[in-house]
């Protein structure tokens, strides 16, 4: 068995939505402990990308592994068999999620949502997750908003709570999907600064967004992406400043 | 432009000590005696109907063979709402399932019993044996006639066709569930049956239960149709005595109050039910939940409390 080098590593990784073709071969290497953000226009396939990561949508084509493992598949001899949903799940279980919409779950309290996975996914004692929920919603600064159900939170706070969530299976790689998008401009920055923290704790991060300042800031690299396919790789600095690309350029300029 | 700058000035001048005098809707008050006074003629002309035997409504209120037909309403009512609930579930989720067979057979299912009348399937379940003499498994079989009593025939009729109505009640519900929960909790890593006890069905649950309480109160009513196999519930024992002594109105209405009575109870079982279910409705809302976060407060030693349910 070699050991894995790369987190998230994706050769020729091609995805269609019947006939439109999302993803056209998409290559990436992500070391651990690495921030990556995923820029590009709306509709460049950086979420489907995302959502490919965890196998929330199958791919079509190429390979994924997540820490050397395949997603969604295992591998004897030269035939990938296809995983059982149970199986899948196991695969996804250290690997957490944070969505544009938060997706909470509304008929349960904060710290329901929060303890809920490891208890029924990681089989801990309710006592000891439910400390440990108490201890993320603290980190996210959220103690005082325990017993609250997510409707009765901001947005911000919505998402703050979310990343607690997906922290609390100790996962070892985050995808982070627009986590911003929907907030209120003013309820941004308490997000922003809940991952920046993750960040700097050396948590292996991916991360689709729009706001440029943080990525610049935060990320170790970015992945610039159009329509289905990685048009530039390379540190923030290079990127912002000196882009190769022509179309990188031009999309940077328009939103900056 | 001068009159306007003249009006707004005089408004302005006179705007703190303005008292405003709201419409007075006094055609509402019109319609309102009128209807009143119908509502109290026709109040009067049923109360004061020397037609209308009111001793013997009052007698025949409480008499046994009502109130045994009144507890077998109920019976019927609650088993067949139960059963149909629970194939009502099974029902749906084949219907949603990527198996077409499954699919097929769900499909079959909700065509067959939401499309021939609720009438002929009580007389067909009563009337098994024509077709099937003798049923059981293997060696072990046992007369038709025996087991298909009108209790059992009319709660496998009404079973079965509440399953198909229940069947497109429960999927609308699960439907009705965001898909970014099961996202994320996919995405959680929970598995499908985790995701569907844990995460779709308590929030479907609130979608499903007004429908419900309507196919209930319903289903209360259409009880009344097992008269044509005898079995013996509200209605059918109302019959039986009117057949006798030709009170036909007074034990309709002595039936007719037990079904008001009855719906009235299941109506305000349903808003309690609907409150279980909404998490936010306040401190009666969850009290399961609520009470079990205190508790385990309580047992670590917290001394600061949150409130379980946020707002004050």
């Amino acid at each position: 068995m070699n050991v894995p080098t790369w987190m998230v590593e994706a050769q020729g990784v091609r995805k269609n939505y019947g006939d439109l073709e999302v993803l056209k071969g998409i290559d990436l290497q992500i070391p651990p402990g690495s921030v990556t953000c995923l820029l590009g226009p709306s509709g460049s396939g950086k979420s489907t990308f995302l959502r490919c990561i965890n196998h929330l949508e199958k791919i079509d084509g190429g390979r994924l592994t997540v820490d050397g493992q395949w997603m969604g598949y295992r591998l004897l001899g030269n035939k990938a068999y296809e995983l059982t949903p149970r199986q899948q799940a196991h695969q996804r279980a250290d690997i957490g999620m944070v969505f544009q919409q938060f997706n909470l779950f509304p008929h349960l309290t904060v710290l329901e949502n929060v303890a809920l996975a490891p208890r029924i996914v990681h089989k801990i004692a309710r006592e000891a997750s439910e400390i440990r929920a108490r201890e993320l919603l603290a980190r996210v600064g959220l103690h005082d908003k325990t017993g609250s159900y997510p409707r009765q939170l901001s947005g911000g706070q919505q998402q703050r709570a979310a990343i607690a969530r997906a922290l609390a299976c100790k996962p070892k790689l985050m995808l982070f999907d627009e986590p911003t998008s929907a907030l209120d401009p003013e309820l941004v920055g308490e997000v922003l600064d809940v991952m920046r923290d993750l960040a700097s704790g050396g948590m292996t991060m991916i991360v689709v967004t729009h706001e440029m300042t943080f990525a610049r800031e935060v990320a170790d690299t970015i992945v610039f992406m159009e329509d289905g396919r990685v048009v530039e790789t390379g540190p923030p600095d290079q990127i912002f400043g000196s882009a190769h690309s022509e179309r990188t350029r031009r999309f940077l300029t328009r939103v900056l | 432009m001068d009159v306007d700058t003249a009006e707004r000035a005089k408004a302005d001048a006179v705007g703190p000590q303005v008292h405003i005098i709201n419409l007075r809707h006094r055609g509402r008050s019109v319609v309102a005696i009128v209807a009143l006074l119908l509502v109290v003629a026709l109040g009067y002309s049923l109360l004061a109907n020397p037609n209308i035997n009111w001793a013997a409504i009052g007698y025949y209120f409480t008499e046994e063979s009502i109130l045994r037909g009144a507890l077998m309403t109920i019976q019927l009512t609650v088993l067949a709402m139960l059963v149909g609930l629970v194939l009502g579930l099974i029902f749906a989720i084949m219907r949603m399932s990527e198996n077409p067979v499954l699919n097929g057979i769900a499909n079959a299912y909700i065509w067959f019993f939401r499309g021939t009348p609720q009438l002929v399937q009580l007389i067909f379940w009563f009337n098994l044996a024509f077709l099937f003499p003798r049923i059981g498994i293997g060696s072990y079989t046992v007369d038709t006639n025996t087991v298909m009593t009108p209790f059992v025939a009319a709660l496998i009729g009404l079973s079965l066709n509440e399953g198909a109505y229940m069947a497109e009640i429960v999927r609308a519900g699960i439907l009705g569930v965001d898909p970014g929960q099961r996202q994320a909790a996919t995405a959680m890593g929970m598995t499908p049956t985790q995701i569907m006890l844990r995460i779709t069905l308590p929030q479907a649950m609130r979608l499903i239960i007004p429908p419900t309480g309507n196919q209930a109160i319903a289903m209360l009513k259409v009880t009344s149709l097992v008269s044509v196999i005898s079995a013996r519930e509200l209605l059918t024992s109302a019959q039986i005595i009117y057949a006798k002594n030709f009170l036909i109105i007074e034990l309709l209405i002595v039936a007719s109050f037990w079904y008001l009575i009855i719906t009235t109870v299941a109506t305000v079982g349903q808003h309690y039910l609907e409150k279980w279910f909404n998490p936010e409705s306040g401190r009666n809302g969850r009290g399961r939940s609520a009470k079990r976060s205190r508790l385990t407060q309580i047992s670590r030693g917290l001394k600061k409390s949150t409130a379980p349910t946020g707002k004050a």
